[in-house]
């Protein structure tokens, strides 16, 4: 048994400030909630930087050599074809696909993982805590055992963090 | 930072809003009856899709010899409209991922419509090579695909294998950054919705976004990896494009300034289209709130920055033919500007080079009749441009004996009506059935204060 304490905000501020306050008092962020990207959320929150930028150079790369190699192995090594006497291993022609197929699997790559990862999906039903996320409200939830979840303490920093609504709900795993 | 002056800068989006209105207002125009100039516009770009429709059918049937082309003038209107549609697809992408990079926040109102624009251009200019295959239906041999004719595969030493792949990746890069950033929007659609078949299928196109901040957190960083890679990738094709003509030994075409001279001249076109499309769009659509005047401004000031490379790429051009000595060279750029083909020449030169001249007046960059009719004056001449770089530099070749006039017929000019068809029904539809501001980005620009002035 899971119990989730859901708090509401009208702005951007008040919700990274009453993040912080959670956060300094000990509580679990299970996740927030918001109608855009909030700028430093992510640091108050204590999100490490996504490792993304790895998974996309890790793409760029083997769509350079798929691109370089690719073309070499079909021009010079299983049909060399002579187009104007030039070299079958025509390197500085092939640069410009390579570079193109370099793009191709590093932004493809980048974003299916991030859509695989993240679980944003064709088909995924949508976990909705609180109504108008995706509007104008901006919602957090801490999640705990139940027992030991102070719910005095929440309450009181939501208060003074000027929260618009909160409510508990209990769930079994 | 003792001198430190707080200056009050004029807001990026006008009226007052607050988040609620801005979700009101976007999505609002999906549940509203269309104005009466959307219905016009449609009409009139549906009736001429229809044109090109027939056009293309009856040329696939009879064979391209239904086009003005002769055995000197092998490349005309096609290839014209093959590369103006590039170029105009390049502002979108500059908007979306350079100005992005550069932190130019204006940039929200306007990059969704001008992705959009980018992605239906790309489409338009597709078309043209393919037409130009003869026997489009074996378009799938420009692909390296192993295959019973040897295998044979396509030769990667051509130009025209390079554009294959660079147009390709630059129409499905563009179409996955458009929708990766519009996932959000067709949420907070879905949200809204009040129809069930309605929330269906925002249900479906918005793949279950909840707003999560750990989602959010990886997906802006994926939004500026996109970004990145989109902004060498938008120089590229058009440096690609311009190698078709580069690599070539064709005099007028041989120059190592056209990379530069055509990606210039793309984000010259490109942003003249948008203002084209979006002083239709916000008039339309209501939205001079959102894409205001100081939009329209800054766009001009581009024109006149990339209408000067394209001026000094134009005198460069002239320079290099005399300087080389070669005869060839310079023949044909004296033909370019007083042979039979002069009037396409002066029509060019007037409209890149003196229109945007008038963008130096605030008063002309802030009455949107004017811009409206200074893009499209600056559309007709790009158009040009391409025509004359292509079909001057052929007509008169080394063998005064081969000299050739061309004239289009009309099945090449329907077929180009008809790819302006295309263009705009797409973005017509696209205003009406898609969220056409990037609300989350609107959103996270308003500099929205809370209640007691917020925490800061």
């Amino acid at each position: 048994m899971k119990k989730y304490f859901v708090v509401s905000f009208d702005n951007e501020y008040d919700l990274v400030n009453a993040t912080k306050s959670f956060k300094d008092k000990g509580f679990t962020l299970l996740d927030a909630f918001t109608p855009y990207a909030v700028h430093g959320l992510g640091k108050v929150m204590g999100l490490k930087p996504s490792r993304l930028s790895k998974i996309c150079f890790g793409f760029a790369f083997i769509g350079l050599v798929i691109g370089l190699y690719g073309q070499y192995w079909i021009s010079a090594v299983n049909w060399p074809i002579n187009i104007g006497g030039k070299p079958w291993n025509s390197m500085p022609g092939f640069m410009p696909i390579a570079f193109e197929t370099t793009v191709l699997f590093a932004g493809l790559g980048t974003v299916f993982t991030l859509l695989w990862r993240t679980g944003v999906l064709p088909g995924r039903k949508p976990k909705i805590y609180a109504p108008d996320v995706t509007d104008d409200k901006f919602v957090l939830v801490l999640t705990e055992e139940l027992g030991s979840f102070n719910s005095e303490k929440a309450e009181e920093i939501s208060t003074t963090h000027h929260a618009i609504e909160w409510h508990e709900k209990l769930e079994s795993k | 930072m003792a001198n430190h002056v707080e200056t009050v800068r004029e807001p990026l989006v006008h009226g007052n809003k607050n988040l609620k209105t801005v979700t009101n207002d976007v999505v609002g125009i999906m549940d509203k009856k269309p104005t009466g100039l959307w219905w016009i516009g449609f009409l009139i770009a549906a009736s001429a899709l229809t044109l090109g429709i027939v056009a293309v059918s009856y040329q696939i049937m009879t064979g391209i010899g239904t086009w003005g082309l002769n055995k000197t003038v092998g490349w005309a209107f096609d290839i014209t409209n093959f590369v103006f549609w590039v170029g105009i697809g390049h502002a979108g992408t500059l908007i979306s991922a350079i100005l992005f990079l550069f932190r130019q926040k204006w940039r929200t109102s306007i990059n969704r419509s001008a992705e959009a624009m980018t992605i239906f251009a790309v489409m338009c200019a597709g078309l043209f090579p393919i037409i130009h295959m003869g026997r489009p239906w074996m378009a799938y041999w420009m692909f390296p695909y192993p295959n019973a004719r040897g295998p044979l595969w396509v030769n990667f030493r051509s130009p025209l294998a390079w554009d294959v792949f660079a147009i390709g990746t630059y129409l499905i890069i563009s179409a996955v950054f458009w929708y990766i950033g519009m996932i959000p929007d067709l949420a907070t659609v879905r949200d809204r919705a009040k129809t069930k078949i309605k929330k269906w299928i925002f249900g479906f196109l918005s793949f279950g976004w909840s707003g999560s901040f750990r989602t959010w957190h990886r997906y802006e960083t994926v939004y500026g990896l996109l970004a990145g890679l989109a902004a060498p990738l938008v120089v590229s094709v058009h440096t690609i494009v311009s190698f078709d003509f580069a690599t070539s030994a064709i005099p007028g075409w041989h120059t190592t300034t056209f990379p530069p001279y055509f990606v210039a001249g793309a984000v010259f076109s490109g942003f003249a289209m948008v203002l084209t499309l979006l002083i239709i769009a916000r008039k339309a659509m209501r939205l001079e709130e959102y894409i205001t005047v100081k939009h329209i401004e800054n766009m001009t000031k581009v024109i006149i920055l990339t209408g000067g490379i394209v001026t000094l790429s134009y005198a460069t051009e002239f320079f290099m033919a005399w300087y080389s000595g070669n005869g060839y060279e310079q023949f044909v750029f004296l033909n370019r500007a007083m042979g039979p083909f002069a009037w396409a020449y002066w029509i060019m030169v007037g409209c890149n080079l003196l229109t945007p001249q008038f963008f130096w007046f605030k008063k002309i960059r802030t009455n949107m009749m004017m811009v409206f009719i200074l893009s499209i004056f600056i559309n007709i001449g790009m158009w040009f441009e391409r025509f004359v770089i292509i079909v001057t530099s052929l007509h008169r070749d080394f063998l005064p004996s081969a000299w050739a006039m061309y004239t289009p017929s009309y099945v090449e000019i329907a077929t180009l009506i008809g790819s302006f068809g295309l263009f705009f029904t797409l973005f017509m539809l696209f205003i009406r059935y898609l969220p056409i501001i990037s609300i989350g980005e609107v959103k996270s620009v308003l500099q929205f204060k809370g209640r007691n002035g917020g925490g800061k």
